[in-house]
């Protein structure tokens, strides 16, 4: 076999390897979606996002639970998106210039821990500090296991873009005397806006669909209940518990649930997409 | 294809400025000297990058610092609005005084330092905001205006750049709409909007087409008249250009320093006719 014949079955070889590697990915993504949909949209009417879920063998909505997740997530990312942001601009903009610094390198490390540790050692820790200490589950212990989980998602993407910001730009407003932080605030901030807003987005997807957490911290609550510091209704740990009862209509409406989360956390999705093209198009 | 020189002959703006310098004791007419470098060390870390530099840059005059890569023009240029303080490592010895005072002193508060000279960079740096905005961002940071106020200064900053022709309808428009080279004098706009005493100029037509080039030339044979401007450059005919004096750096060292008629038409030192005459760099 010559050179140039050998190169093209080995290309041809890499191609189909690749190629069939994608389409095994997507076909299972689409076959979950599918499914997901079958089962899911037949749930969707207005008793779901107008009544409360209800006991075995009643019809009912997720109300309490679409509540409670909305208001956990808002409150997480109240908490974790400035933490995030700030820290986030401590390392691209303040740890990048310290002379020879280490602790930049040491906080981004922890993060990448952080942001890839199992999120059930997040719940686990938040029970200990929170829950156990409070004496009962809560809402608010809900959000702030959450709100863990935002901040290295954040901190990553704020460090991420702010990195990306031309150095040049930054030079260019210290040069009519801006101090440092009107630099950050005003130019860097300006110049990254959507790429940061994107992670927030993110954190936001993630946050909202986040079970494992929430089991030790909010808990559940069968009724409607905008009390933060008693044990509060959410999407994942309903889907959870509903999806794995043997009454018929407890699992509808997990599938339902499961199919209202998906569709936001894919809108979000690709608002952040979006935003992150739309960044791109700025700088060029 | 080089680009047409600028309109005005220069000889006119000569004798125009000299009549605002000092007179000396000898009753010759001498540019005042508005920034003295004396004996400038730098370093990048351990490596050091200037080796003792010493050299007047007079006010209401323009001086080129040419060289080939690597030779440290551009960052004798980062010196004199102390840029290289927002980078650790880096490090200046010896002193630079504007107007007798040593600007590399710790006392020296940087901020206002680097309002009273402008910088221009090689690359067009607009903020990623209206035209207007990025004239008023500079003026904002330490002026109060009012509204009307505030138009005025912005107009006649882009005036000044030769760019109110081309922007001043479409104020609200982003700065990075702009082509290269009216990006460029949007910067100058900028830079100047603070009414700065001195502009650095780094490479400031690298990046744009010749037309754009000869532009931003013909913005600085006009500039001179009211600021102190240093230039750097590694185009040779640029510096022969628009420059009245020029300084041509080695691997560090100043080697030469003078007008820039003398320089090149008979330089002294061996280095600077092999650089002039393109020998190497």
């Amino acid at each position: 076999m010559t050179l140039y014949a050998r190169r093209k079955l080995v290309n041809r070889l890499a191609l189909t390897l690749a190629g069939g590697a994608a389409a095994l990915g997507l076909f299972w993504l689409t076959a979950i979606l599918w499914t997901l949909l079958a089962k899911g949209v037949a749930g969707i009417d207005l008793a779901l996002f107008t009544e409360m879920t209800p006991p075995p063998g009643d019809a009912g909505g997720l109300l309490n639970a679409i509540f409670g997740s909305l208001v956990m997530t808002v409150v997480a990312v109240l908490v974790g998106a400035p933490v995030g942001i700030l820290a986030g601009t401590y390392l691209a903009e303040y740890a990048r210039y310290e002379q020879g610094g280490r602790l930049g390198e040491v906080v981004r490390f922890v993060n990448d821990i952080l942001l890839s540790a199992p999120s059930i050692i997040i719940g686990l820790f938040v029970y200990e500090v929170m829950v156990v200490r409070m004496g009962h589950f809560s809402g608010w212990a809900g959000a702030m296991a959450l709100a863990v989980i935002a901040v290295p998602v954040v901190l990553r993407t704020t460090d991420d873009m702010l990195t990306l910001v031309p150095a040049g730009l930054r030079e260019a407003a210290a040069a009519l005397g801006a101090s440092r932080w009107k630099v950050i605030v005003t130019i860097a901030y300006r110049a990254a806006g959507s790429g940061m807003m994107t992670g927030v987005l993110l954190a936001i997807a993630r946050v909202s669909g986040e079970t494992a957490p929430l089991l030790f911290t909010a808990l559940n609550n069968q009724f409607w209940s905008g009390d933060m510091n008693a044990p509060m209704a959410n999407l994942p740990v309903v889907i959870f518990q509903f999806a794995l009862s043997p009454y018929e209509n407890w699992q509808r409406l997990a599938w339902s649930g499961a199919l209202v989360i998906t569709a936001t956390v894919l809108l979000l999705n690709v608002v952040a997409r979006m935003l992150a093209a739309r960044n791109r198009g700025n700088e060029a | 294809m080089e680009p047409a020189p600028p309109s005005r002959p220069r000889s006119e703006i000569r004798i125009e400025t000299r009549l605002a310098d000092r007179p000396t004791a000898d009753g010759v007419q001498r540019p005042a000297e508005k920034i003295v470098i004396q004996d400038l060390k730098f370093f990048y870390g351990d490596r050091e990058a200037l080796h003792g530099i010493s050299l007047p840059v007079h006010g209401k005059r323009v001086t080129a610092f040419i060289g080939p890569s690597g030779c440290g023009k551009s960052t004798l240029l980062r010196v004199l609005n102390r840029m290289y303080d927002l980078y650790p490592n880096q490090r200046a010895e010896g002193s630079v005084l504007l107007d007798g005072t040593d600007i590399l002193s710790k006392r020296q508060d940087v901020n206002l330092l680097r309002t009273k000279i402008g910088m221009v960079f090689q690359k067009p740096t607009p903020f990623p905001m209206s035209i207007y905005d990025n004239i008023a961002f500079g003026i904002r940071l330490y002026e109060k205006l009012s509204p009307a106020e505030m138009d005025a200064r912005v107009e006649s900053a882009l005036r000044k750049a030769a760019l109110w022709g081309e922007v001043g309808d479409k104020l609200r428009q982003s700065g990075l709409s702009l082509s290269g080279g009216q990006q460029q004098r949007l910067c100058i706009a900028r830079a100047i909007a603070v009414s700065p005493e001195v502009l650095l100029l780094d490479e400031p037509a690298s990046a744009l087409d010749p037309i754009s080039t000869a532009k931003i030339e013909e913005l600085i044979g006009e500039l001179r008249s009211d600021y102190c401007i240093a230039i750097v450059t590694h185009n040779l005919q640029q510096a022969a250009r628009v420059s009245d004096f020029t300084a041509f750096l080695f691997l560090g060292d100043l080697v030469e320093f003078g007008s820039t008629e003398t320089l090149f038409t008979s330089p002294r030192d061996q280095r600077t006719e092999d650089y002039i005459t393109g020998r190497f760099g």
